[in-house]
Order: C-alpha cells, then structure tokens, then sequence
C-alpha cells in the first residue's frame, strides 16, 4: 500500500499559479491508480486560510508551512522544508507544476533525495505502482516515454497540460506544520514584476511577431492581443533586431509556451521558433510569403500583409 | 576568480532527429554538434567575468572523444583549459549520475563559481546544473539573465513568471543561465589558433575516482521515444479582400476552432 502522492502547491504574493490546480487534479488522478491518497504542501507566509481554497481538487490532507522566511521563493529553504515534509510523510510520487519555481526545486529536490525526475511532462500514468511519464525533448520534435523506479518519483508537469478537476463536498483537513528551513544561504533582495503584461508561459492567446514585422511598430500585435487578453510574443529575429525584449522571445532559447491560440505573424517558420510554440492549441500563421514553412505547422493561413490583415482581425473579434 | 563551465555537445537545431531501430534513442551518425546554446551563454559569462576579475576558465564536459573539437570552440572564445570525461560506460541518460561525474571531474579544483545551462537542448530536464550544486554543497542559482560580483558574493537577477528576482549567494556558487544574459562573442581566427595550443585533459571514470558500480543504476529509463502527431494539413484562407480573409478567420476561430 503507497504511501501517497504529494503535490506541492506554488504560490505568488498569496495567490496560486493555476498549475497548481493542474498538479492538484493530475496527482488525483495518479493516487487513485495508486490506491493512496493525495495530500498537498502549501509553502509561504499568511496562507492558512487561503490554502483552504484547494480543498475542492481533491486532497484529503493540506499541510501549510507558513511562516514570514517562506513569504517568496527560494531554492535552499524550500528545498529544506519540503525534504522534511518528505521524510515524514514518505510519499510514493511528488508532483509540482514545471514553471520557473517547479524546474528549479524539482531539480534540487531530485539531487537532495536520489530521486529519479521527469520534468516538464505531458501525460503521466501508472504501471505496477510506478510513474510512466510522456515528455517532450529535442524542443518537442520527440516524444519520450520514461519510465521512473524507487521511492520517491518525481514529476513536473508542463503547464496547460493537463485537465483540471473540481470536486463538490469534499472536505479537506487544514493543517499547519512545523517550518525548519535549516541551513539557508541565500538572500531576497527585491523581486520586479511587469504587472501590466499578461505572462506568455501562461496566457491561454499569443500573438507573436517575427522579422516580417519590419520595424519595432507591433502596434497591430499588441491590438490584437489586448483584444484577446493574450500575451504579446516574439521571434528570435525580432529580438535580435532589438524590436521587443529577450523576455518576449518565444523559442528554443526563448519561452516554452502552450496557448490555446497562437498567432505567427510574419514569422517564417524556423525550427528555433516551433520548438517554443508547437504545443499550442491552435495556430494561426500571416505571412506575406505563401511559402513560408510556418504554413505547415500552421492549423489556419492567410497570405497577406500583417499590417493591414491583423487590424480587421482585431475588429472582427469584438464583433463577437 | 577560479570560474568552471559546464559544457555538453548537443546536436545542432536544424539536424533532422531521427528515432533509431530500437525505437528509444536517437540516429547520431547524420547529425551536426554544437555546444548547446544555454552552456554557450555559459561560457561568454564566465570569460566576461575573467576579463573583469582575473582569473582562469575551466571547460568541463562528459562524451565520446569527438566532444573536445565542441571544447576547442569554447577555448577559441577565451576559456583557458578543458576536462573531457570519456568513458564507454557512462549513461548519458541519467541526469543524476552526469552529475556526480562532473563533480568528481572538478574535485581538485578550488572553484569560486561554476555556470552552467539551465539545459540541454536535447534532453530538455533542467537537472545537472541544480544537481551539481546539491552535490557540492553550494548555494546555486537558476535562470539567470544578470549577474554582479563583489566581496565573495554575486547577485543574480534570475528570470521568473512575468518578472525578475534578484537574490543574494556567497562564493562559491552556482548559476544556470537564461536567453538574455549575453551575446556570444564569434570565435576569432587568432582564438582559434590559441584554442589548439590549450590543453583538454581527458579522464575515464578510473581516473576520476568513479567505480561506477557505487553509482546507483539509473532510475529514468526511456522506454521508447516517437514523433508528435503532425497538425492535419491547415486550412489556407483565401478570400477576395484582406477583409473578408479576415472575417472567415475569426469565424472559424470562433465556431470551428472554437478559441475565441
């Protein structure tokens, strides 16, 4: 009989990524093929009654270390407190959303315990009470099979991946635990955050423009976006032109991204770019060039000049 | 400033990947190899802080004999020296064990600051940097975009969800790397004629003190590997005016696709 899945819940300033929700219900989904039960780590400072808020994905216990050193992310006291949690719970498989925060405590975490790690995954499943996990790699051009043995397993999930999963009149029990952040190096000096932009890794629309752009003016993209309340993203060309910031790059070196929908505009289509975004949903690619290999990885095309095609799409959609 | 550089041989984006006959691995014999581009930033970062500091470079990478001629272009960049660990008994597969290589690669060298890629652009885990601070004992730092040194410390402007957070460590530390944190210099014709007279060491496990039977046999096994489906052919929207290209698009976005 396992001994559980743990899902660590990822928090900003008080409130919860969605991938947290995503872990929640997948970790469900794999206690009940394990035949144990899901219980949740909420780390951070005053979240006592704002954990309660996961009560309905399914948990039977939420554990909250809460305490004012854990208020923002950081590697080696997170790491601390989790490995405890661990060693006391004994957990089967631990599962966290791959964002920034999940890639890195996952990483260390995996060191810290020898435990064997699947990153980033897609589809996760059980076989003989062991974690079966789908991933990509080679920037998405392959889909790996992994198989993970011993005790834990750990798992991250690629955001907007996988369903969630609400349950009514389920009653979690709430419950603080001790935090021993133990020996702890590293120092929070400030954290800055663009408030007014939509972040590309977890908007459900991207519009990306590429070098067919021609010059920094993305007003049409940034219209368009505004109107679908997506993120605004861009080609590596479009960056190295000095157009738009590294942090808008969507790419291998870039942002892994997997909107619901994804606009290519003026981007031709280079291996480099789909790698960032071929998870997507659904794409759509405007380019001038009716021979652009963006066409092909592309679910809807127009031939035509972005400048003059995106600004009667943006009036089309608040038509609707 | 002792600063060392961990550095993996990846095949290049453009090569075609193709899956091999058992179905789990990847065909090498066509592909072209290039220093993966995160461990790339690595290197620039770490010859820019020699530059400012003083100090020496140390490459150090884990693969066939073929993965020096990959080192020599960090060497042509400005690193000072290379460790290859080449061995036909290492898993390249097992993040964890990599990780305990490279440790044991590095065990002799007072290091003040190790970079690294926050990943490969093949296997896309985002484990051996992390990995290697843990195993170390030092404080490490993940995807990095700035960087500043003084006094025994260096704080790193790390990229997160919408924003940056800036955090504090001692020496020696670790940091991985993001897009951003620099440009690459173009290896040089006198670069590369330095490059030559540089030294690459190459160790076997043996010689790093590794008996490989201590490390504990990999517990990610890829089972097999296949290519995503392919998006059906998409649909090219024709139309008389760029407007009524337009209004079919969001229609079909809208009653298709249903996205919008």
């Amino acid at each position: 009989m396992s001994k559980g899945v743990l899902a660590i819940a990822e928090q900003i300033d008080g409130v919860f990524r969605k991938v947290t929700f995503e872990a929640l219900s997948e970790g469900k989904r794999i206690a009940d093929q394990m035949g144990c039960e899901l219980i949740c780590l909420v780390l951070g400072s005053g979240m006592e009654d704002i954990a309660k808020e996961l009560c309905k994905y399914g948990a039977s216990r939420i554990m909250v270390a809460d305490d004012p050193a854990l208020k923002e992310y950081m590697t080696d006291s997170y790491v601390n407190v989790v490995d405890k949690i661990i060693a006391q719970e004994e957990p089967a498989a631990i599962i966290m959303g791959a964002s920034t925060q999940g890639k890195d405590l996952s990483a260390r975490l995996s060191a810290r315990l020898n435990a064997p790690l699947a990153s980033d995954c897609i589809k996760i499943s059980v076989a003989d009470g062991n974690l079966n996990a789908t991933r990509p790699i080679y920037g998405g051009k392959i889909l790996a099979e992994v198989a993970l043995t011993g005790t834990p397993q750990i798992v991250s999930i690629r955001p907007k991946s996988m369903p969630v999963e609400e349950f009514s009149g389920k009653d979690a029990a709430v419950e603080k635990v001790n935090v021993d952040t133990g020996d702890i190096c590293l120092k929070f000096v400030e954290k800055i955050m663009n408030t007014d932009q939509v972040e590309l890794t977890e908007a459900d629309v991207v519009v990306s423009g590429g070098r067919g752009v021609g010059s920094s003016d993305f007003a049409a993209i940034e219209e368009l976006a505004a109107v679908l309340k997506g993120a605004v993203g861009a080609s590596r060309s479009a960056v190295d032109e000095g157009w738009r910031p590294p942090s808008d790059q969507v790419g291998q070196t870039g942002k892994v991204v997997s909107p619901d929908l994804y606009f290519a505009c003026g981007i031709s289509g280079a291996i480099q770019h789909i790698a960032g975004m071929s998870s997507s949903k659904v794409v759509v690619a405007i380019n001038s060039d009716p021979e652009a290999p963006i066409f092909s990885k592309a679910d809807y095309g127009i031939v035509g000049d972005l400048h003059e095609i995106l600004p009667l799409i943006t009036e089309e959609t608040k038509k609707i | 400033m002792e600063i060392i550089v961990l550095l993996k041989r990846v095949p290049a984006t453009e090569s075609i990947i193709m899956i091999d006959d058992d179905g789990k691995s990847i065909k090498t014999n066509n592909v072209k190899w290039v220093i993966n581009p995160y461990d790339e930033f690595a290197a620039e970062e770490a010859i820019r802080i020699k530059e400012a500091h003083g100090g020496s470079v140390t490459v150090v990478s884990i693969g066939p004999e073929k993965t020096a001629a990959t080192m020599r272009s960090a060497l042509a960049m400005g690193a000072d020296r290379g460790i290859l660990v080449n061995d036909p008994e290492v898993d390249s597969r097992d993040g964890l064990s990599l990780a305990r290589i490279l440790c044991a690669a590095i065990k002799n060298i007072k290091f003040d600051l190790i970079i690294a890629g926050q990943r490969a652009v093949d296997d896309d885990n985002y484990l051996v940097g992390p990995a290697v601070a843990e195993f170390l004992n030092i404080p490490h730092v993940s995807m990095v975009i700035k960087e500043e040194i003084s006094d025994g410390r260096i704080r790193c402007h790390r990229v997160v969800e919408g924003g940056t957070v800036v955090v504090d460590a001692p020496l020696p530390a670790l940091f991985t790397t993001q897009r951003g944190l620099n440009e690459p210099r173009y290896v040089s014709l006198p670069g590369m004629m330095k490059a030559k007279k540089k030294p690459i060491d190459i160790k076997s496990l043996e010689d790093i003190g590794i008996d490989l039977s201590s490390i504990e046999k990999s517990s990610v096994t890829v089972t097999s590997m296949r290519l995503p489906l392919e998006r059906e052919n998409g649909k090219m929207i024709e139309g008389e005016s760029a407007g009524t290209k337009a209004a079919e698009l969001v229609k079909l976005l809208h009653e298709e696709a249903k996205v919008i």
